[in-house]
């Protein structure tokens, strides 16, 4: 197939996968929101302005960074990491609150809603809605706020509410059923910033547009240090953007593979996990098509994973496409594999990431060995492993 | 004629709306459920619809949503429910029954053998909250080739274009959901309902119920002025909530308040 990739459609398909699935009062504003993302995303003005914050409240260029000692110490493939993590909050997650909340304001809205898993994209979000004085709220599963407290308060200092939400699991998936029952009952004045390329369409290939900028620098980065394209891309995958941002500028490159990770939990034979592309089915879950996790009638189960930002049992459309056309290879990492991950790239090279990332890190620890020494794997950094610190203790029975 | 179309030309001959109460499928556990349909059929219920219980009831509050975990703490799923308006059946012929639920049990069941499923059940209609009249051409068709209507949702933002839309690919009849929010939330706006239900009519033939707001006598009487069908849900569910030590007393209750919605709805 020489044909450019140009994925979805008109009405937000990706083959069988994407598209709007949403109850009617929704119907408006999504439309409303996809003539303003058609709008705006190809206005010079807007773009102009978002650069700008890109650079000098995100603080991109985000560097890509050649860890030679880990790379030596594995014996293979030369491994770059693209340090999403020293992006301002933390993860790559702000590329996209930033690029939404421009949005939010050419709209006229005054109030921002959001759901978060680990903390990260509601912690995004209060920043810029702190930014630009608008009023916000965070759904976050009870679970979840009990496990990332430090994020949480967070969001509180930044003039964010929080709203703990105790129904169904009480996590990732139960935050946004919440927060799309707000956006139903404030439609006129609300925006949703959605944390992940999930949700109906426009949000899969909107979100997945802000996180691009991960995969341009990068390839830029590469071929400015190392003269050529990188051979593989990691990025671990919960709904996927950080992992379609660094994959997408190079869907093209036929000669550069792509590994999605999914959270293997306590291993995928035990059913405890987070990995709906390597152990799910296709099904329809928060207005989109895509592969989940479900019973025979079709009700979500429960996933676990030890990273609160991998806990969803759902993952967006894109991957699945990718999936079923061979583009991208989706493989699994579990708990323990991936706190050894956390564990070798901080004693390797003086950076602590965060769980979510770490299962990149672990599956490159797989990878790299099999490649040449002049071969190379980027690995997407998507966050520091700050807010992971009370989990880690926890799991490794450490008190201070 | 399905038997929807049937029910809501003798209504309309006969000068009367219908009632139509909502309960979700298996609450508070799942025997409770058919004898339930009978008794609500004898209290004046019109047509029925049935809640499929899902794990993510993303358009409901929390009244329906807490009645989706009881039912699902008894595993009761789509296929469950089924077997529920098998059994409805047996007895009662004359009563259109629709199901009314969330995709993604359908989209695991398979869109066929969900419609084979529903006609071995004799089901009447299917109201899928997250399914768009976009994205529902193939569900419809296997439906409609099986004799089986699928109501459509229309919305307080729904303009003419929208309703338009409803009336092609929708069949048995609309429902106008009366406010914007989740099920079981907020009152009643007459005026509000009223002039919608003039752009509505303007742009299908086909009956409409409007539910939503719907909790007492006064209320259903105002909707039945204006409308052909009164839905009555969150209202109900919460009887179940109250009692759930007394099941029968629920179930005495939820009779009650609809002998006194048909009373005032009839008078
Ligand atoms: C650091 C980090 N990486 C990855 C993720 C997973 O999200 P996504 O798959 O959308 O990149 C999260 C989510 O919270 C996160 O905080």
């Amino acid at each position: 197939m020489t044909d450019k990739y140009d994925m979805p459609d008109a009405r937000g398909h990706f083959g069988p996968y994407g598209g709007i699935f949403v109850a009617e009062t929704l119907m408006p504003a999504i439309t409303e929101l996809n003539e303003a993302y058609q709008r705006y995303l190809v206005d010079p003005e807007f773009i102009a302005e978002l650069d700008a914050d890109l650079r000098d409240y995100v603080g991109r260029p985000s560097p890509l960074y050649h860890a030679q000692r880990w790379s030596q110490h594995l014996g293979g493939a030369q491994i770059y990491l693209k340090r999403e993590d020293l992006n301002h909050t933390g993860a790559h997650k702000v590329n996209n609150t930033v690029g939404q909340a421009l949005l939010a304001k050419r709209m006229g809205k005054t109030r921002i809603i959001a759901e978060t898993g680990a903390g990260q994209h509601g912690v995004a979000t209060a920043t810029v809605a702190a930014r630009l004085g608008l009023e916000c709220v965070v759904y976050m599963g009870a679970v979840d706020v009990a496990r990332q407290a430090l994020n949480v308060y967070r969001m509180k200092l930044l003039g964010a509410t929080v709203v703990a939400v105790e129904s169904g699991s009480k996590t990732l998936k139960d935050a946004l059923n919440e927060a799309l029952r707000d956006w139903v009952t404030n439609i006129d004045n609300t925006f949703y910033i959605i944390g992940t390329v999930a949700g109906p369409h426009p949000y899969p290939a909107m979100v997945r547009d802000f996180q691009t900028v991960i995969g341009r620098e990068a390839k830029q980065q590469c071929v400015d240090q190392a003269g050529r394209l990188p051979d593989a891309l990691v990025a671990c995958v919960g709904g996927g953007s950080n992992a379609i941002g660094l994959f997408y500028p190079f869907i093209d490159d036929k000669s550069v593979k792509m590994y999605g990770v999914e959270a293997a939990g306590d291993g995928i034979e035990t059913g405890h996990h987070s990995a709906p592309l390597c152990a799910g089915r296709p099904g329809v879950l928060h207005g989109n098509r895509t592969y989940l996790m479900a019973d025979d009638d079709g009700e979500i189960i429960e996933t676990h994973s030890i990273s609160a930002g991998l806990d969803y049992p759902g993952v967006g459309p894109e991957h699945a496409w990718l999936k079923d056309t061979g583009r991208a290879n989706y493989v699994n990492i579990t708990d323990d594999e991936a706190l050894a991950g956390f564990h070798a790239l901080t004693r390797m090279e003086g950076i602590i990431p965060a769980l979510e990332s770490s299962h990149a890190l672990a599956y490159t620890m797989k990878l790299a060995p099999t490649m040449r020494k002049d071969q190379i794997i980027i690995v997407n950094l998507s966050g520091r492993g700050d807010k992971d610190m009370h989990t880690i203790m926890q799991r490794e029975g450490i008190s201070l | 004629m399905s038997r929807l179309a049937n029910k809501f030309a003798e209504l309309k001959a006969s000068g009367r709306k219908a009632l139509i109460p909502f309960v979700t499928a298996g609450d508070p556990y799942p025997e409770f459920t058919v004898p339930l349909l009978h008794e609500m059929v004898a209290a004046g219920a019109d047509v029925i619809e049935l809640g499929v219980p899902f794990s993510d009831p993303m358009a409901d509050g929390p009244v329906i949503q807490r009645a989706s975990e009881r039912a699902l703490a008894h595993k009761v799923g789509l296929r469950k429910v089924l077997s529920m308006a098998m059994e409805f059946r047996k007895t009662d012929q004359a009563t259109p029954l629709v199901l009314m639920g969330y995709l993604n049990p359908i989209e695991m069941m398979g869109y066929e053998d969900f419609a084979n499923a529903a006609q071995r059940a004799d089901v009447d209609g299917v109201l899928t909250v997250d399914l768009p009249p976009e994205e529902a051409v193939d569900c419809v068709a296997l439906l409609r080739e099986r004799g089986i209507d699928q109501i459509f949702l229309l919305a307080p933002n729904s303009d003419a274009e929208r309703i338009a839309k409803m009336d092609a690919v929708g069949s048995g009849y609309l429902y106008y959901v009366s406010l914007k929010g989740v099920t079981g939330a907020g009152h009643l706006n007459t005026e509000d309902v009223k002039e919608k239900l003039e752009l509505i009519r303007a742009n299908t033939v086909l009956p409409v119920g409007v539910g939503f707001g719907v909790k007492d006598a006064d209320t259903a009487k105002i909707v039945a002025n204006l409308a052909d069908g009164v839905v009555v849900g969150s209202a109900l569910i919460s009887k179940i909530e109250a009692n759930l030590d007394e099941p029968e007393q629920a179930k005495n209750q939820i009779i009650a308040l609809l002998k006194s919605m048909r009373t005032a709805m009839d008078s």
